[in-house]
């Protein structure tokens, strides 16, 4: 049995709990949690921790020189840094609107990276 | 000289749903002034998610956030001016003080120079800045790396530009925890983040996903007490603090790194305000407001930033519509008093000094208050109600545990059904009442299973609660807010 202690992030009350997993990796136990919600996060945390990646692209030919993004949904966490790796290499070229694909799929997750900000040509 | 109905100062998320829901409310006379060259304010360099979840029922970044507004005011073609420095605020000159003075608002841009536009209502939206790095309070050289975080912050996420390489972070507010991630993720090593009270000041999700995902140590009670380097930072030594938060001897720890961000904490944005003659608030910086959200000088509102400083966004716009809202049925009321056409619109153009003006001193109860009734529909509750309580003022008076409030104070007459006092508490407390107490009765207990300085808390009140608790005769009351263990 391998314990792992965890802070619930669903509310402002933060949750200390414990949870049990066992050799397989597969979650028995968990404890401290005050409601469902903390028992939920804290075996998709231990099994498959996910989380949406933002950043900045690079733009050519705007009227700014980096453009937000984010990845459309949530992408396992240990692919962050290749997720980063990715944009960092990438640019566009201006105009860019929120919304617009820029990435069809970031680092093999099967996400899209997506622009959240709008820049115009200029 | 152009006159508006309204004028709001930042297109923050502030500034921009104040004039969505002042255009929502049926005002079509609006501008919103901004000095920057985009709309959406902060948010435009707060390119993390986390933004919208209770306003959208999505978790949106800044950015996104910000477009959902901009695009609201767009669409309703609210008048927006860009890069539009608001200079000064002040009462039309010569005015007499009760005759409802215009609010001359003077602006400066690059095309059109300096110009002045006419107001009958302002309303507050600058936001807030960065305390600054006087707060570090470390003798010897000033070298270059020293960010505050919000800087650093505009540099990575507009710019482009990483400020350094190994990173120490001063203060654990959540501006503080979002670049040490940002810094990270962007290839720098953020070696530590030291905050100096016993708890963070920020949110708890922001720990989890910006320091613990990382790896990244927090060291609470700890403060930074040397800077080594004389043109660029080449260390920086943290050391425990006692409860009076000052260093201990022999707990100095010494990191190397070449940037020390500062992130300790937001101040609102009042230049402008206090040029003006709006009361502020020792505690919070911003101005001191009724239930209406409207400050000591008629006419002129509050809201977000400005006014205390948020850390959701949602509460913003939602705040912001409010004080839209008020702002409209404040050009109302002016309206309705002149439009009534009769010996009241007139007295009062000749400067208040008629029936009207009396009557409405006398509690609204006059020809000024019949008039209004008869041009707007919410005005007839108003002075068919003035028989009982309307009169009553009551304080808030924030007591232990209760650092401040907004609203500090709320007239009966102008209460809505509900009313939301918004307030910070100055410690982390678990397991306590929120109890609000009118004239030293009890009226309202929340249970908390935990409060603490970086969550800022609500407390709703019912009208009929008040009043239920309310004497005849009585005009002034005292309602004290507190926290309680048991
Ligand atoms: C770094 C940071 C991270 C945050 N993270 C989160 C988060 O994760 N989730 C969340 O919900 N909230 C977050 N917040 C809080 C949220 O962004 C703010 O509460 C919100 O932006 C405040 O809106 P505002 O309109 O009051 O102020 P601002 O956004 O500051 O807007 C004020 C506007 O007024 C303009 N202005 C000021 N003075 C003048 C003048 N004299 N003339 C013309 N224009 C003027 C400014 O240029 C600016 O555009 C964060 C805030 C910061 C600073
Ligand atoms: S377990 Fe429930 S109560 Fe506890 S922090 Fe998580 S969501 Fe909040």
């Amino acid at each position: 049995m391998n314990k792992r202690q965890l802070i619930c992030i669903g509310c402002p009350l933060g949750c200390q709990m414990e949870a049990e997993q066992n050799e397989g990796g597969e979650v028995v136990s968990v404890k401290g949690n005050t409601c469902p919600r903390g028992d939920a996060y804290a075996r998709k945390e231990l099994t498959c921790p996910t989380r949406i990646v933002t950043s900045t692209v690079r733009v050519e030919g705007g009227a700014r020189h980096m453009v937000p993004v984010k990845t459309k949904e949530d992408v396992p966490k240990e692919k962050i840094f290749d997720c980063m790796e990715e944009i960092r290499r990438l640019a566009v070229t201006a105009p860019v609107a929120v919304g617009d694909v820029l990435l069809a799929d970031v680092a093999g997750t099967g996400v899209a990276l997506v622009a959240t900000g709008n820049v115009a040509a200029g | 000289m152009k006159r508006y109905d309204i004028v709001i100062i930042g297109a923050g998320p502030a500034g921009l749903a104040a004039a969505v829901a002042a255009f929502d409310d049926g005002a079509r006379s609006i501008l919103v002034l901004e000095r920057d060259r985009e709309a959406g304010g902060i948010l435009n360099q707060c390119i993390h998610n986390g933004f919208g979840l209770h306003t959208f029922k999505e978790e949106l970044t800044g950015p996104e956030y910000a477009d959902r507004f901009v695009r609201q005011a767009g669409e309703r073609g609210i008048e927006c001016r860009l890069n539009t420095m608001v200079m000064d605020i002040g009462a039309e000159p010569g005015a007499a003080p009760d005759a409802h003075p215009m609010k001359y608002v003077t602006a400066m841009s690059r095309e059109d120079g300096l110009y002045q536009v006419a107001a009958r209502a302002v309303i507050l939206a600058m936001g807030c800045r960065e305390r600054p790095r006087g707060a570090l309070n470390i003798p010897g050289y000033r070298p270059a790396g020293i960010y505050s975080a919000g800087t650093a912050q505009r540099l990575v996420n507009m710019e482009g530009y990483l400020p350094g390489k190994k990173v120490v972070i001063l203060g654990s507010g959540d501006i503080g925890l979002i670049m040490a991630r940002r810094m990270t993720l962007e290839g720098a090593k953020v070696q530590v983040v030291a905050e100096l009270m016993p708890y963070s000041g920020g949110l708890k999700r922001n720990i989890v996903q910006c320091l613990d995902d990382y790896g990244i140590p927090l060291k609470l009670s700890h403060t930074v007490v040397d800077i080594q380097g004389k043109e660029r930072v080449e260390g920086v030594t943290i050391a425990r603090v006692d409860e009076n938060r000052r260093p201990v001897a022999g707990t100095e720890e010494t990191y190397e790194c070449d940037t020390l961000l500062l992130s300790v904490g937001l101040i609102p944005e009042n230049e402008l305000s206090a040029g003006l003659g709006v009361e502020l608030s020792p505690v919070t910086s911003g101005p001191v407001v009724n239930e209406s959200l409207e400050t000591n000088v008629e006419g002129v509102f509050a809201c977000g930033n400005v006014l205390h400083v948020h850390d959701l966004v949602d509460f913003v716009s939602e705040e912001a519509a409010l004080a839209g809202k008020n702002a409209v049925a404040y050009v109302r009321r002016l309206e309705a008093a002149e439009g009534g056409a009769g010996q009241a619109a007139r007295d009062e153009a000749e400067g208040g000094a008629g029936q009207a003006a009396r009557d409405e001193a006398e509690g609204g109860a006059g020809q000024a208050a019949r008039d209004e009734a008869e041009g707007g529909s919410d005005s007839v509750e108003d002075a068919v109600k003035s028989a009982d309580n309307e009169s009553a003022v009551v304080e808030i008076s924030p007591r232990s545990g209760v650092r401040y409030t907004v609203p500090s104070h709320i007239r009966m007459s102008h209460m809505q059904e509900e009313q939301v006092v918004r307030f910070r508490v100055g410690d982390v407390y678990k397991n306590c009442f929120i109890r609000a107490y009118l004239n030293g009765r009890q009226i309202v207990s929340r249970k908390r299973p935990v409060m603490a300085p970086g969550e800022m808390e609500q407390l709703k009140l019912k009208k009929g609660q008040l009043l239920e608790y309310m004497e005849p005769g009585t005009d002034s009351y005292c309602l004290e807010i507190k926290v309680e263990e048991k």
